[in-house]
């Protein structure tokens, strides 16, 4: 049985002493983690592997609470950027989240329309949720059309922090973005809903890669920014297995919560179960044991 | 933001096409209810920012809601199981007060009412949300969305009570979705229709904390709980709620003293036990006593449970012999028009008080809350 690939690239020099962003170094570290994900040379190559310049490519990011624990903004542009230099057209990439309220507080460029890249939210007018409820499992909602018409493939570019409820959020939890009712799914933790919505033919189908953005962690207090809790972790985590990932973040935040001598996430009750019912045969969304992952660390 | 005119806001109404307004709620527009210097149209957007009157803080700017037995801790930037409360900076703020998505003038029967103001039309309003998710709910494309997903009229408590006034509606109802959810909307409404003579009942789950329930109840002349079943099971996995709290909300109704009806939608398979419904009418003459109306109503598939039948209607009719075995005095069946069960009878002498075929009354033998026959006090709610 192969074994779920997740990359951490790190970088000393990707944050300032004052957090501010070195997209140069970004760049390569993105570069880097999608080489060493797929064994290419070249990242383009490996651009390739996963998208045909026919696709549409939305590119989830989770930007609920604003500034600091969001999806930084440099993030998705210096992704998307590599995207076109890929051979996917600009005008192919959205970059979207719920609301356009939510993206331009964190910071990101509107652009509704046009041929360049664009980025808008659900609440867009003339796009919103489908009419039809998407029932799978214990989960019935209504899905965002962005990602049901807009769009024929995910690129998952969450960020990883602790959440109050669920433990952590990352890349399974951020499709909560993804439907009109996120919040009846946050009772017992998540679990199984944030599992069950993932397994919903429409997202599961579509994704194909998550890169996590752990520039900046916020491994207490969260889902919402706390900056005294918010590590400066200067990382990115790169993975075609969402669970795998995920199972990862879970450990980073169990590590900067030990480095803090804060207690771990099962120790605070917030383990994040729904990670492990995502891997039953209900489920089958990847792997979550440090036997069936392979965890490749690499500092540029 | 979008923005709606009026003739937009009533086309999309009409048609169901506004993404979350339940055309079936709005069978009859009160174009003339609504005075025009009353309503300012809102979509996406626009939410309300009055803070909650139940909560308190918690530690980190997280929040503990205090307004149904959930108890949601919410923190900042989130909201709670509802979808309309929201925490902001450590405040928990309700968004929908004054935004009506539904509004309708209703027969009261429709409700349903059998005891309280027979014959007559309650203003009938809505916001956005519920702190349930039963799968059964026919208005879940209100119930379920969050507020900047329906398309809300602006409708302050005094412009609702004037809308009844102009209706010739003794009362307004809070229905369509779950009101405790609008709590704060719901309270002034009925304190601003109290002041002008007009009635105020709430249609709901029941599932609110005691505290708000008590000071909720001083301004309402009427309760309509929907007991969803009488075991745990059903409640947490068709509902997720948990029975015990409605239980206690009954008997605080009881203890109040407020006029109050009990709902019991039948699911066949899942609520249908006859020995729960025997066990449920016991618990009822012991802690609730005789006079309580219950009715057993029909279900039609929708929402998440569409693969199952509508409710045969000789389930309702054994549901209503044990009740009515049992020693509950007013038992009735609805969703079946033209039931005999729709009807009031006297308790004494058996014959019809209140004969219905839907929502209309076709005979109404009661004087002054008395059987016109026999003279047997009826309890209710008659003018």
């Amino acid at each position: 049985m192969s074994k779920s690939r997740v990359v951490i690239i790190r970088s000393e020099k990707v944050l300032s002493k004052s957090k501010q962003i070195d997209s140069f170094v970004l760049s390569e570290m993105l570069k880097k983690g999608l080489q060493t994900l797929s064994g290419d040379l070249d990242f383009r190559d490996s651009i390739r592997r996963f998208y045909s310049p026919q696709d549409v490519l939305g590119l989830k990011v989770n930007c609920l609470a604003g500034k600091g624990a969001s999806t930084h903004p440099e993030f998705a542009l210096a992704f998307a950027k590599l995207l076109k230099q890929g051979g996917i057209k600009e005008k192919n990439i959205i970059l979207w989240d719920r609301s356009n309220d939510e993206l331009e507080e964190v910071g990101f460029p509107l652009n509704y329309k046009g041929d360049g890249l664009r980025c808008f939210g659900t609440d867009t007018d003339g796009i919103g949720y489908s009419r039809d409820l998407h029932e799978h499992l214990n989960v019935g909602s209504l899905v965002s059309n962005i990602l049901l018409n807009y769009t024929n493939v995910q690129v998952n570019l969450p960020a990883l922090k602790d959440h109050s409820l669920a433990g952590i959020s990352c890349a399974l939890k951020n499709y909560y973005g993804a439907i009109n009712n996120p919040n009846k799914y946050h009772e017992d933790g998540g679990d199984p809903f944030i599992a069950d919505l993932n397994a919903l033919p429409e997202i599961k189908n579509q994704q194909r890669l998550i890169i996590c953005d752990a520039l900046t962690v916020q491994f207490k207090g969260g889902p919402s920014f706390h900056p005294d809790w918010n590590e400066a972790y200067g990382g990115i985590i790169i993975s075609s297995d969402p669970v795998g990932l995920d199972f990862v973040g879970s450990q980073i935040i169990n590590q900067l919560r030990q480095k803090k001598g804060l207690p771990t996430l099962e120790k605070s009750g917030l383990n994040p179960k729904y990670i492990f019912t995502a891997t039953d045969k209900n489920h089958n969304l990847g792997k979550a044991s440090s036997e069936e992952i392979e965890k490749i660390e690499i500092n540029v | 933001m979008k923005s709606l005119k009026r003739r937009e806001f009533f086309k999309y109404s009409l048609a169901g096409a506004g993404g979350a307004l339940c055309s079936n709620l709005i069978t009859k527009i009160p174009f003339m209810a609504i005075p025009d210097t009353a309503y300012a149209l809102s979509s996406t957007g626009k939410l309300s920012h009055v803070e909650a009157k139940y909560y308190k803080k918690l530690e980190h700017k997280e929040i503990e809601c205090q307004l149904c037995p959930r108890k949601c801790k919410v923190g900042d930037r989130e909201r709670g199981y509802c979808g309309v409360r929201e925490n902001q900076n450590g405040i928990y703020y309700t968004l929908v007060y004054g935004l009506s998505c539904s509004f309708h003038q209703d027969p009261i029967e429709k409700k349903p009412f059998f005891h309280f103001l027979p014959g007559t039309d309650a203003f009938s309003i809505a916001t956005a949300g519920c702190n349930l998710n039963c799968k059964f709910c026919q208005n879940w494309e209100i119930s379920q969305a969050r507020p900047e997903q329906t398309y809300n009229l602006e409708l302050s408590p005094q412009s609702v009570v004037e809308s009844a006034l102009s209706g010739n509606c003794p009362s307004i109802a809070y229905t369509y979705s779950e009101p405790t959810v609008f709590y704060e909307y719901m309270l002034d409404c009925a304190k601003s229709g109290r002041k002008k003579g007009i009635k105020s009942v709430m249609v709901s789950a029941g599932f609110i904390q005691p505290e708000p329930l008590i000071e909720l109840c001083k301004e309402l002349d009427a309760v309509k709980i929907d007991l969803k079943a009488f075991n745990e099971k059903y409640y947490q996995e068709i509902c997720r709620g948990k029975l015990q709290p409605v239980l206690d909300t009954l008997k605080e109704l009881k203890r109040i003293g407020i006029w109050y009806e009990i709902v019991y939608l039948m699911v066949p398979t899942l609520n249908d036990n006859m020995d729960d419904i025997k066990k449920m009418c016991d618990w009822m003459l012991k802690d609730l006593g005789p006079d309580v109306p219950v009715h057993f109503t029909r279900f039609t598939p929708l929402y998440l449970l569409k693969n199952l039948p509508p409710t045969p209607v000789s389930s309702l009719e054994q549901a209503r012999k044990i009740a009515l075995e049992s020693g509950l005095k007013f038992v009735y069946i609805g969703n079946v028009p033209g039931h005999e069960g729709e009807s009031t009878y006297c308790p004494k002498c058996r014959k019809i008080l209140i004969g219905r075929y839907g929502f209309t009354i076709t005979q109404m033998n009661l004087q002054k809350g008395n059987c016109k026959f026999c003279g047997e006090k009826i309890p209710g709610v008659w003018a």
